[in-house]
């Protein structure tokens, strides 16, 4: 019956509950929203990561993954060297460079070039070994199987005009004063890719990695920026990074789990900015259901009074008041849930739509425990809430009480 | 020789008002006898509620004892206070005081359901209790919907859920118009001719004139007590006391 009366209570004044579980709701859909937002990033990364299927990145020593433009020599010999480890079983070396492509109204298929007609269109280009790589998705198309081949991402083929098929004009360098082009390649697109690391509307390519080593000329000869590592199942992955560092004093081993935590130190200030704001939900909702409470203790004070003098335990008192606090903070928490998902996915578009981020990059990762556990803790302050409007209630001077009311 | 139910001894209630003791009850004694019906009357302010409180276990005395069918109320701590007044003591306030949003017979089942009676019990005795006080029809209706009087017919119900050894009705008829009022009292009358215990405190005339007996307070002691109807009389006492 007390928790009829808990729940009968709060129908009383509707508007005000309705409101008050409102504003509950939008602190628990805040605090889902920044529970998602403080790990889906990382929780982004390391999916892109683990979805090209390495777990060792080798680059040029004290450099992250296409941090900087430096690379490392003698690449053909480190792939040898890093293949005859026993834990390895595959190696991807990659090269990352600029193409600049020549476009022209007769080098288009079928489309006139966006840019205008003899305008140069420069992209990020990678070398690959077509047979491991990991680095693109072929949505349309074929893979690489030849030196002239070239593989591009939808932007690369909007930015130019160009469509899978056609057969385009490339070079390594432009000098836009002179317009001279250098390190010039005539390749044909075999595939429209979805670039795994690059976002949506950047411009990307793929080619041969000896084709791109090749365009850049003596400089670029044999010449590597990233080379991808996969180990076999069960192997120790930090003795074999360790390992592979060990063995050659030019690179600098990187293990998903390092790059995790690199991408953690990155986003500390994102974090901690998520947290606050975590924690500012959490008040609110705090604030909101003591708030309620404790103005419908208020309003029931009489009531209360009468209750303890008809023989109703302060225990059953404390409940039924926490009961409140407890039914506004669940509902509010089930509505916020639905809430903070709605918001996550509209805020997901927007961020998302920020240049050079990887098309799919999730900014809000739902993680089910982690959203219930922050609900949970939503659940916890609403039942914290009402401990000391609860406590008053039961513990108010009963005849004292009576006669200020009968007064009043 | 009838069965003492309340019994108070050397009754003292003091409490400081802005620093300065106030001595609401003074050194007040009372016996009340099973089935007797006890009006306290006397001026605002002469104690009668704060005496009140004190034989309801809801406040204690500063010095003296109360006992209840033998249990000393003033030294109980709070937890047995509060079942004392559940199963042994009924309440009858003068603004009623049901809970809004339950039903009639909702607010008579509380007590019990607190009391832990099974609830086909509960309800049975609740409908029992609200066509005992004449609201049989109305057990479904929300305070709201009824009428004052209808209001502290339910109190009175509600008060006597637990089957209490004593009643007590702090000003029952205060909220209520004349006529109202004549019915509380002949309904007091019928429940204490059936052998209900009541001590009420009123202003209310008409109320003390129906009392067996009336007990005169005055700066927070009993000035006089006047017998208007021996115990075992059990003829009507009010005009009209055809509740």
């Amino acid at each position: 019956m007390m928790l009829r009366l808990a729940l009968a209570t709060l129908s009383r004044r509707r508007a005000r509950t309705a409101l008050t579980t409102a504003g509950v709701a939008v602190a628990a859909a805040m605090l889902l929203d920044m529970v998602m937002l403080g790990s889906g990033m990382r929780e982004s990364f390391r999916g892109f990561i683990e979805q090209q299927g390495f777990q060792i990145r080798l680059t040029p020593r004290g450099t992250m993954p296409f941090d900087s433009e430096a690379t490392v020599g003698g690449g053909a010999a480190l792939v040898q060297a890093v293949s005859a480890d026993p834990d390895v079983v595959k190696v991807a070396p990659l090269i990352g460079s600029k193409i600049f492509s020549r476009v022209t109204a007769a080098s288009t298929s079928a489309n006139t070039p966006p840019s205008g007609a003899d305008s140069v269109v420069a992209a990020f280009v990678l070398g690959v070994v077509p047979a491991v790589q990991g680095d693109y998705l072929i949505v349309e198309g074929r893979e690489l199987a030849a030196p002239d081949e070239m593989v591009v991402n939808a932007s690369y083929l909007a930015a130019t005009g160009f469509a899978v098929g056609d057969t385009v004009q490339i070079a390594a360098g432009y000098d836009a004063q002179m317009r001279r082009f250098a390190g010039t390649r005539t390749v044909r697109i075999v595939a429209r890719a979805r670039f795994v690391m690059l976002g949506g509307t950047e411009r990307a390519a793929a080619l041969p990695l000896e084709t791109v080593q090749a365009m850049g000329g003596p400089e670029r000869a044999d010449r590597v920026s990233v080379v991808m590592v996969a180990t076999r199942p069960g192997a120790d992955i930090e003795t074999v990074r360790l390992r592979l560092e060990a063995a050659d004093a030019r690179v600098s081993a990187l293990s998903t789990a390092a790059a995790l935590k690199f991408v953690d130190e990155r986003l500390g200030y994102f974090r901690q900015l998520a947290f606050i704001l975590a924690t500012v939900s959490l008040a609110v909702g705090f604030l909101l259901v003591t708030t309620l409470v404790t103005v419908s203790v208020n309003e029931r004070i009489g009531e209360i009074a009468v209750m303890r003098a008809i023989g109703v335990a302060r225990w059953r008192i404390v409940a039924q008041v926490m009961a409140e606090g407890v039914a506004l903070s669940l509902v509010g928490a089930t509505i916020g849930l639905g809430l903070g998902l709605i918001t996550a996915k509209w805020l997901n578009g927007i961020l998302a739509a920020f240049p050079g981020l990887p098309a799919a990059f999730d900014f809000f990762y739902f993680e089910p425990a982690a959203a219930f556990r922050s609900l949970g803790l939503l659940v916890l302050c609403g039942i914290a809430a009402g401990v000391w409007p609860a406590w008053r209630a039961a513990t108010l001077p009963i005849a004292k009480t009576l006669r200020e009311e009968a007064v009043a | 020789m009838r069965e003492i139910v309340l019994a108070a001894r050397d009754v003292r209630r003091d409490y400081p008002v802005v620093g300065e003791p106030v001595h609401a009850v003074r050194g007040i004694s009372l016996d009340v006898a099973a089935g007797d019906w006890v009006a306290v009357v006397g001026p605002s302010g002469c104690g009668k509620s704060t005496l009140l409180n004190l034989l309801g276990a809801i406040d204690r005395p500063t010095a003296g004892s109360i006992s209840i069918r033998g249990k000393d109320v003033a030294r109980m701590n709070d937890a047995e206070a509060t079942r004392f007044r559940l199963t042994g003591i009924g309440f009858v306030f003068q603004r009623f005081y049901l809970m809004p949003t339950l039903t009639a017979s909702e607010n008579v089942e509380l007590p019990m359901s607190e009391a832990k009676v099974p609830r086909a019990q509960r309800v049975a005795r609740a409908r029992e209790l609200l066509t005992y006080v004449g609201l049989g029809a109305r057990a479904d209706h929300r305070p709201y919907q009824l009428s004052g009087g209808e209001q502290q017919r339910v109190a009175i119900a509600r008060a006597l859920a637990n089957q209490p050894a004593l009643l007590l009705a702090d000003e029952p008829t205060g909220e209520l118009d004349a006529r109202t009022g004549t019915e509380m009292i002949a309904l007091f009358d019928r429940l204490n001719r059936d052998g209900t215990t009541i001590v009420t405190v009123t202003h209310d005339e008409e109320l003390a004139q129906a009392a067996r007996r009336v007990v005169h307070m005055k700066d927070g002691a009993i000035v006089d007590q006047v017998v208007r109807r021996p115990l075992g009389d059990d003829a009507p006492a009010a005009r009209g006391a055809t509740a």
